[in-house]
């Protein structure tokens, strides 16, 4: 038996008015990390120990500063959506959840912008 | 607010531990440690923004006995993560949801995460001569 209006039923949103959007940003965001994870994690086994000029080098060659834009955005988007689930589940409180997601969206707002800055400061040098 | 006094089904702490339920509570915690894993990428490419001595600094640190071993904690996370998360992307397509491919896939992704981690250290670390 079919609960749902016709209309809830084919705009899908369900009762959060988010539909699917939640799950499939996550889905999105972890298959571009894929690659992105591979790429990163044999550039920085490289530039362990590395110093300045070598580390200023290394971001700012080629499609290096690019890759690596993509990859922080994946990465706290991704980040940020896997934290709010995990807030949703475990705290009860509607006011402490609610502030907790706040904060952890925010905070990966600024933390993705920073890391942005910073890779274009390094690339085009000051 | 008060508890209702009725009964409640079986959970967690009841049963015993498989790899499926292991593996699913290990993804979620190796993704909350992997944020704390993207605050340190950020603090490493701010560092550098602030010259030599705040870089070298952030080397010190993330070179030191303790940073080694939280990165190492890291890098796990990091490739248990990206391993399960392929399975759960299977899952996603309808693929592998049958018990005895769970059981095989999980126990592989136990050893993917644990091999790619020793190569990653080896990769990293090995060559230098533990500089």
């Amino acid at each position: 038996m079919e609960f749902r209006s016709d209309l809830g039923r084919v705009r899908g949103l369900g009762s959060t008015w988010m539909g699917v959007h939640h799950f499939w940003m996550q889905r999105l965001t972890g298959i571009a990390l894929i690659p992105l994870i591979i790429w990163f994690v044999f550039a920085a086994t490289g530039l362990v120990g590395a110093d300045l000029a070598t580390m200023k080098a290394w971001v700012g060659r080629h499609y290096n500063p690019v890759l690596l834009g993509l990859l922080i955005i994946a990465i706290y988007h991704h980040g940020q959506l896997g934290l709010q689930v995990v807030i949703e589940d475990y705290v009860h409180n509607e006011g402490v959840k609610t502030a907790s997601i706040i904060v952890v969206k925010l905070a990966a707002v600024l933390l993705a912008a920073s890391s942005l800055f910073a890779i274009m400061r390094l690339t085009f040098g000051s | 607010m008060a508890q209702p006094n009725r009964p409640l089904s079986p959970h967690l702490t009841i049963y015993r531990p498989q790899i499926t339920s292991v593996l699913s509570i290990t993804h979620r915690a190796t993704g909350v440690a992997l944020t704390f894993g993207a605050v340190l990428l950020t603090y490493w490419l701010t560092s550098a923004t602030y010259g030599v001595d705040a870089y070298a600094s952030a080397q010190a640190l993330l070179g030191s006995w303790i940073g080694r071993l939280v990165l190492l904690g890291v890098v796990f996370s990091l490739w248990f993560h990206f391993a399960n998360g392929i399975r759960h992307l299977a899952w996603d397509a309808g693929k592998g949801l049958d018990l005895p491919t769970l059981r095989a896939t999980g126990w592989g992704v136990v050893a993917i995460s644990i091999v790619l981690t020793l190569v990653t250290f080896m990769a990293a670390y090995g060559a230098a001569g533990g500089g």
